[in-house]
C-alpha cells in the first residue's frame, strides 16, 4: 500500500523543510537540516541511521519536546492539515496527549513509580476521552489485555517495578495508545529488550497499528526491527533524510551509497560472509559537518559535485535519495 | 591428534549469595537466598579457535566471561588456562599475560585522565615488557598502526575518539602483552553498525594475523555467526546447546536455540509474520524444577518438568551436543528442518 498510498491521499502526518538548531556558545549548530516527510493512517514509517543522525531529535520536534536550547527554525509540521510546530505550549500538549502517543526506549523511566499502572492509565484514558471513572478503568484493563498481560484484572493494581522489562514495556504501549491516537512516535521501544521479548512486542505495535489505523513514526537503529515493521523507511545522516522509499526497495536496492553501505554492513543471520562491507571513518559531529553532500568525505563514489554542492532527494531507482549520482546529466556514473 | 585447548571449563560454576540481611530474614522467616548465575557450565576452546556464548540477558554468558579470566573465582568446577588451573596460571606473569580482555563499553574501560599512548602501554609496564620509554613508545606506535590508528594519535585523550575508535584503542592495549587468548564481552554491542562492521573485521584479521584464540561474548546471533568457529548457547546459567557455528545456525536443536533463531529480526523477510517465543526468563534466584526452559517450551513433557537434562550428543548432528530430553527422545521431529 505504501508507494501508492505517499504519493496521493491525506497524509496524517506532514514534515515540512524542518530545520532544528541549537545555539551554543561556539556558533549555531544545525541538528536536523531540511527534513521532509509524510506518514499516513495506518502506515508505520521507518527512520534508521547511526547515533548523532537526528533520528530521535525528528521525533522530539514532532511531539514539541525539543530539549532546550534546540529549537524549530525553520519548515512546519501538519498534524491531520493542522499545523502544530508553532502552537502555544498548554494548547500543544492537549494535542500531545490526545493525538499523538509516544513511546520511549526505556520502560522505566516513562512509569511513574509511584503510581499503579491502572492509575496511570485511567488519567490519561479520562483526560483525553469522555469516559467516567469506572468506565475508564473498565477501558484500562482491556488495554491491558489488549497488549497482552495476563490477568489483566489484577494487574491494573500493580505498581511499575512489580512488571518485568518486556511487561513494562508493553504498559508503555498501552498507555500511549489508550487515548486512541492517530500519530504514535515510537523512539526505541524495543532496544532495551530481549531479542525474544522484542519480538513479542514488534508484534504487538504492528497488529495495534494496522487495527486502529494509527501512524506510526518507529525511531530504531536496527534495521531488522524496521525491515520487519516498517511500511516504508527514511535513512538519516547528519541530520538529513538521505533517502526515502518502500521498506523493501530501501532495504533490498539502497540508492543512496551510505544506505547501501549500512544494509552491507549489518551481519547477516542467515549465512556466513567472506567479510563484512564497512564504512570507513565515521560519520561528522555536527560543529563540523563538511560542505555538499555531508557523507562526501567518506563515499566510495564522491565525484566534484558532491564536494561543493547539496544534494536534494532525487526520484533513485525506486526511491528518492539525495545523491548526485541521481542527477540528469549524471547517469553515466551510475553504472561507470 | 586433537589440537591444544587454550582454555577448558569443567563443570564451572559461581552463584551469589543475595540474602537479605539477617535482621530481615529472622522477622520474614525466609532463608538464604542464591542466585546460580552461571551453574555447571563446561566447554574447551582450540588454539587458533573463536567460542561464542549467545544468551539473552541474565543468562550468565558476561558471569563466565569473568570467570575465564579470573575476575570470580568458580564456586564450583575448574577453569583450566593453558593445562594450568586459573588460579595457578594467574600467579604467574608470564602466563597471565597471555590472557586479556575487551569489554564492552569503550567509554567506561579508558582512563579519560590518561594518554593513549599511557593507556596501551600500561601492560606493557605491568609486565616488565619494554624497558625504556623510547622503546615503550615505539611499540605503542606500532600497537596503534596495527589496529588502524595513526601512531601519532597517542598523544591525545579518550575523549578525542569516537567509540569505534576507542574500541580500537582496547584492542591495542589488549594486544600489548603479546596475547594469545582473548575475552571480548560484547565487544561491538555499544558501537554502530557500520562500525561495528570496522571493529568485526579488525578482529578477524588480527586473529588470522596473530593465531589468536578468542572467547566471544554476544547477545547478537548475527554477529556471533560471523565470527565463530563454535556456538555455545546459554540459558538460566547453564549451557543449552553447544555445536560448530554452521550445524547450529543451519540445524538448531535445542527449542530455545530455534525460537531465539525465530525471535530475530532479519532483513530477509520483510514483512513476514512470526510467531514470538512466549514468556519471559524466569528469575536465575528461583529456576524452575527439571530443564529450566520448559515452562516456555513448546514440546515441554513431565520428564522436562522434573529431570535435568544433560548435555549429550545430539541423534541426527552427533556434533552437536544439546541438553534437552525431547532431542534425546527423538520428539522434536516435529520442529525440526529435514536432516540431511
Amino acid at each position: 500500500m505504501s508507494q501508492t498510498q505517499s504519493m496521493g491521499g491525506q497524509a496524517l502526518l506532514q514534515v515540512r523543510n524542518l530545520r532544528v538548531e541549537f545555539p551554543t556558545r561556539r556558533g549555531t549548530l544545525v541538528a536536523l537540516d531540511d527534513v521532509s516527510f509524510d506518514i499516513h493512517p495506518g502506515e508505520v514509517l521507518g527512520v534508521v541511521g547511526e547515533s548523532g543522525a537526528g533520528k530521535s531529535m525528528t521525533g522530539a520536534a514532532i511531539i514539541g519536546l525539543l530539549e532546550p536550547p534546540g529549537r524549530i527554525a525553520g519548515g512546519e509540521i501538519r498534524l491531520a492539515g493542522r499545523r502544530i510546530d508553532d502552537l502555544p505550549y498548554e494548547e500543544l500538549r492537549r494535542i500531545r496527549g490526545r493525538q499523538i502517543g509516544a513511546i520511549f526506549q526505556d520502560p522505566l523511566t516513562t512509569l511513574n513509580p509511584l503510581y499503579t499502572v491502572g492509575d496511570q492509565l485511567v488519567e490519561t484514558i479520562t483526560t483525553h476521552l469522555p469516559l467516567n471513572p469506572a468506565e475508564a478503568r473498565r477501558r484500562a484493563v482491556e488495554w491491558l489485555e489488549m497488549v497482552g498481560i495476563p490477568a489483566a484484572a489484577q494487574r491494573v493494581d500493580s505498581y511499575p517495578h512489580e512488571f518485568s522489562g518486556g511487561m513494562r514495556q508493553r504498559v508503555v504501549i498501552a498507555l500511549a495508545l489508550c487515548a486512541e491516537p492517530k500519530l504514535v512516535v515510537a523512539d526505541e521501544p524495543t532496544t532495551a529488550l530481549d531479542v525474544s521479548i522484542q519480538a513479542q512486542v514488534i508484534a504487538l505495535l504492528k497488529t495495534l497499528a494496522r487495527e486502529k489505523g494509527t501512524a506510526m513514526m518507529l525511531v530504531t537503529h536496527d534495521m531488522g526491527v524496521i525491515a520487519e515493521t516498517a511500511d516504508r523507511v527514511a535513512v538519516m545522516y547528519a541530520g538529513r533524510v538521505i533517502e526515502i522509499g518502500a521498506v523493501r526497495d530501501v532495504v533490498k536496492h539502497a540508492a543512496h551509497p551510505y544506505s547501501a553501505g549500512l544494509m552491507g554492513s549489518i551481519p547477516p543471520i542467515s549465512h556466513r560472509v567472506e567479510r563484512l562491507e564497512q564504512i570507513d571513518g565515521s560519520m561528522p559531529r555536527l560543529s563540523s559537518i563538511p560542505p555538499g553532500c555531508p557523507y562526501n568525505p567518506r563515499c566510495p563514489r564522491v565525484f566534484d559535485r558532491c564536494r561543493v554542492e547539496r544534494p536534494e532527494l532525487l526520484p533513485a531507482k525506486a526511491n528518492r535519495a539525495a545523491c548526485w549520482l541521481y542527477a540528469p546529466g549524471e547517469e553515466g556514473r551510475l553504472h561507470g | 591428534m586433537a589440537e591444544p585447548m587454550v582454555l577448558e571449563l569443567r563443570d564451572a560454576a559461581r552463584h551469589f549469595d543475595v540474602s537479605r540481611p539477617l535482621l530481615q530474614r529472622i522477622v520474614a522467616r525466609e532463608g538464604r537466598r542464591t542466585l546460580r548465575a552461571v551453574d555447571g557450565v563446561s566447554f574447551s576452546i582450540p588454539k587458533g579457535t573463536t567460542l561464542s556464548l549467545v544468551g539473552e540477558s541474565g543468562c550468565g554468558k558476561s558471569t563466565v566471561a569473568r570467570l575465564v579470566v579470573g575476575l570470580y573465582s568458580p564456586t564450583r568446577g575448574e577453569v583450566i588456562f593453558d593445562g594450568m588451573p586459573l588460579a595457578e596460571a594467574r600467579a604467574d606473569p608470564t602466563k597471565r599475560q597471555r590472557m586479556q580482555m575487551i569489554f564492552q563499553d569503550p567509554y567506561a574501560s579508558l582512563n579519560p585522565r590518561w594518554r593513549v599512548r599511557d593507556i596501551v602501554a600500561e601492560p606493557l609496564r605491568a609486565f616488565g615488557l619494554v624497558q625504556g620509554r623510547e622503546a615503550q613508545q615505539k611499540r605503542v606506535g606500532e600497537l596503534l598502526a596495527q589496529v588502524g590508528l595513526n601512531p601519532l594519535d597517542g598523544e591525545k585523550f579518550p575523549h578525542e575518539f569516537s567509540g569505534g575508535q576507542r574500541q580500537r584503542i582496547s584492542i591495542a592495549r589488549a594486544l600489548s602483552s603479546n596475547p594469545e587468548f582473548l575475552v571480548c564481552d560484547e565487544p561491538t554491542s555499544a558501537l554502530d553498525v557500520s562500525v561495528q562492521a570496522q571493529i568485526l573485521n579488525l578482529m578477524l584479521d588480527l586473529q588470522k594475523r596473530l593465531g589468536l584464540t578468542y572467547l566471544f561474548i554476544s547477545h547478537n546471533l548475527a554477529v556471533v555467526r560471523q565470527v565463530s568457529d563454535r556456538v555455545g548457547v546459554m540459558y538460566l546459567g547453564k549451557l543449552v546447546e553447544l555445536a560448530p557455528s554452521e550445524t547450529l545456525f543451519h540445524t538448531p536443536r535445542h527449542p530455545y536455540t530455534r525460537a531465539l533463531m525465530e525471535a530475530i529480526p532479519d532483513l530477509e523477510m520483510t514483512g513476514r509474520q512470526r510467531i514470538p517465543v512466549g514468556g519471559e526468563v524466569p528469575s536465575p534466584i528461583t529456576p524452575p524444577p527439571g530443564c529450566t526452559f520448559h515452562p516456555r517450551c513448546p514440546l515441554a513433557n513431565d520428564r522436562c518438568r522434573v529431570e535435568v537434562p544433560a548435555m549429550l550428543p545430539a541423534r541426527g548432528t552427533p556434533e552437536t551436543v544439546v541438553a534437552c530430553h525431547a532431542v534425546e527422545e527423538g520428539r522434536d521431529g516435529a520442529l525440526s528442518p529435514p536432516l540431511g
